[in-house]
């Protein structure tokens, strides 16, 4: 008995080991659709001999899946700059960044320094920027050739044929096209909840307008691709994917602005592979890695060089959706302040339940 | 001979203690716990106080009880809807068939179970919806002449629903109707009665264990579903879990998520108790 003891207990032990040894091998990476293609992952693990576990997911996902276990579970996390410092304010689920094993030659410095501004909680660093884009509408320009700003998504011609989400980007965007600055509101909350109040009316009017509110990407992509959405608010990779198959549909910068975001790297509190997260964010900010990335999420990167290995038609999508002043137009997520999305989500509470 | 009432006690909690530890480990202990979530209030960055305001917060804002309620009559309906399509159903294939026919009339209606729910509520999306085969055939046959859109509303989702729970309502209808003795039938007719007599004075009183345990299992679980009323219903779906959700994923709004969660276990709980009392029928006797 004693002996069959002791040979368990060592089966035990040599396993725990052996899975403790398979598990420092392995990256476990929470992250966006495309930001981790196949491709680069191979690559990966054929230079380093670390395994990357992709899990896809988004930003309320990925917080409230970290929130869940305290910031395990998870060895590197891609949540926006915007959400960081809030998250971890209330929930305590990131770890600082060692800045000195990031290779920052390998970045756009004006794109690094803002976004370590941006994520900067109690003096330390906890995002680094990796891919960046912008929302804004993706019209069909055939048949909804009027659809110039947000806010036009409620012409009553379109009645039925428009979506969105019903999400933060969702109050900027209009807020802005309703003649406000609401990140400028970001410290003031009363003013803020005025804003909120305005948007919350223009949305009830809308709703009519709406076929579905969308929720995932592919979604939505399948409501513009079979014609029944005629115009909407979303990414401008989707719109880009959306141009390559029929070319009456695409990108445009609306003309209060597009909301530009930026995806980061952060390190969830109890990450058991960090080297291996300094790693693979050094490996993917390479300008041809970084390139790949571009190809399969449709967005830029933050690495220095990288635009140069994207083909060109990205690019001539691109330039055509942004002419040089839409760029300069573009509304950075500064930081959400804690609170806010709590009167936030009341209003799109409001907004689902009202009866259109 | 100790030792035999020994070991039968040991047996005894052997046999039982999974199940206690099951019954422990992961339904009274999460519930104690989100019990607890649900009476604090954040009141500062990772600082919470004791507070009813999520309790009464679902009284007070007419959205989250008008949701509940919505959501209750909706299920009571699709429970009536069901019960209504599947009775004839399995008094069909419990009465009236015999052997192998049977057997394939009850396959046919476990089949759709096979796949996932969410493979089968795709399946109705895509026949439902304005691009969909309905539309098409329609459209097709000359009957409309323009796409007609049948996704995203009250309808689709009732229909999702009753689909959905189908299979709960025929299991227990025809394992109860199978047990009534066709002689009793017989003897009903022979007695004068005519079919509305003997449906509502023999077949009725004798399936109503099997009934209300359908009814039972077909409102919870249509109380509780979160797929079929969120994809087929669109813009304007407002289903309670659905409330449920956004206030932990997207709110990250723990607190309120809990308290919603234990209002929809004590309200559904006191629809299902009021049920049992209309129909006369005690809880232990519909599902032994």
């Amino acid at each position: 008995m004693k002996r069959l003891l002791k040979k368990s207990t060592l089966i035990l032990a040599s396993a725990l080991a052996m899975s403790s040894q398979l598990h420092a091998e392995t990256l476990r990476l929470l992250t966006w659709g495309g930001y981790a293609p196949q491709e680069v992952v191979d690559q990966f693990e054929k230079e380093t001999g670390i395994k990357v576990d992709v899990t896809k997911s988004n930003n309320e996902d990925m917080i409230s899946k970290l929130r869940a276990t305290r910031g395990a579970g998870f060895d590197l996390a891609q949540p926006s700059q915007d959400r960081i410092t809030s998250a971890q304010a209330d929930f305590d689920i990131y770890k600082p960044i060692d800045l000195s094993k990031i290779d920052a030659n390998r970045f756009i410095s004006s794109m690094l320094e803002a976004t370590k501004k941006n994520t900067a909680f109690n003096g330390e660093v906890y995002g680094v920027p990796h891919v960046w884009g912008t929302s804004g509408l993706v019209v069909n320009r055939k048949q909804a050739k009027g659809v110039m700003d947000y806010t036009d998504l409620c012409q009553s011609a379109l009645s039925g044929q428009v979506s969105y989400r019903l999400k933060r980007p969702t109050l900027i965007g209009f807020a802005y096209a309703l003649g406000e600055d609401p990140f400028a509101a970001y410290s003031d909350t009363k003013k803020y909840g005025e804003i909120l109040a305005k948007v919350e009316k223009k949305l009830i009017d809308c709703k009519s307008n709406v076929k579905a509110y969308w929720s995932g990407g592919d979604e939505l992509l399948n409501l513009m691709r079979s014609g029944e959405v005629k115009a909407a608010m979303a990414w401008d990779a989707g719109g880009w994917k959306l141009n390559s198959e029929n070319p009456d549909i695409t990108f445009v910068a609306p003309k209060s602005g597009a909301l530009g975001w930026i995806d980061t790297f952060a390190l969830p509190r109890k990450t058991k592979a960090e080297e291996a997260a300094y790693k693979w964010i050094n490996f993917v900010m390479q300008p041809e890695v970084a390139a790949k990335i571009t190809e399969a999420a449709g967005n830029f990167t933050a690495s220095k060089g990288g635009d140069k290995f994207v083909n060109p038609k990205l690019k001539a999508q691109f330039n055509e959706s942004f002419p040089p002043a839409d760029v300069d137009n573009i509304k950075w997520y500064p930081p959400v302040p804690p609170g806010l999305e709590e009167m936030e989500g009341k209003v799109l509470d409001r907004v689902k339940a009202a009866q259109s | 001979m100790s030792q035999w009432k020994d070991s039968g006690k040991l047996g005894l909690i052997l046999l039982v203690s999974p199940l206690a530890l099951w019954l422990a480990l992961f339904i009274v202990l999460p519930h104690i716990d989100m019990v607890l979530i649900s009476l604090r209030e954040r009141v500062a960055a990772r600082q919470y106080a004791f507070s009813w305001g999520n309790y009464t917060e679902f009284f007070t804002e007419p959205l989250y009880w008008r949701t509940f309620l919505r959501t209750a009559v909706m299920s009571i309906l699709a429970t009536g809807l069901t019960l209504l399509i599947a009775f004839p159903v399995s008094f069909y294939i419990a009465k009236m068939l015999r052997g192998r026919l049977k057997a394939a009339l009850f396959i046919l209606c476990l089949i759709p179970f096979w796949v996932s729910e969410l493979v089968r509520t795709y399946g109705w999306m895509i026949l439902l919806r304005e691009t969909g085969l309905f539309s098409s055939l329609l459209q097709w046959m000359g009957l409309v002449d323009q796409p007609v859109e049948m996704l995203y509303n009250d309808v689709a989702i009732m229909v999702g629903l009753v689909y959905t729970s189908m299979l709960f309502m025929v299991v227990p209808l025809v394992t109860t109707l199978e047990s009534l003795d066709d002689s009793l039938i017989e003897a009903a007719y022979d007695l004068g009665g005519n079919h509305l007599e003997v449906i509502r004075d023999v077949v009725i009183p004798h399936a109503m264990p099997g009934i209300v345990s359908g009814c039972i299992v077909v409102f919870m679980l249509t109380l509780g579903n979160y797929l079929t009323p969120t994809l087929l219903g669109g813009k304007d779906s407002l289903w309670f879990t659905e409330q449920i959700y956004t206030q932990f994923i997207t709110r990250f709004n723990w607190e309120q998520g809990s308290a919603f969660g234990m209002l929809l276990l004590v309200l559904s709980s006191v629809i299902v108790w009021c049920g049992l009392k209309l129909s006369r029928q005690s809880f232990t006797r519909v599902m032994t």
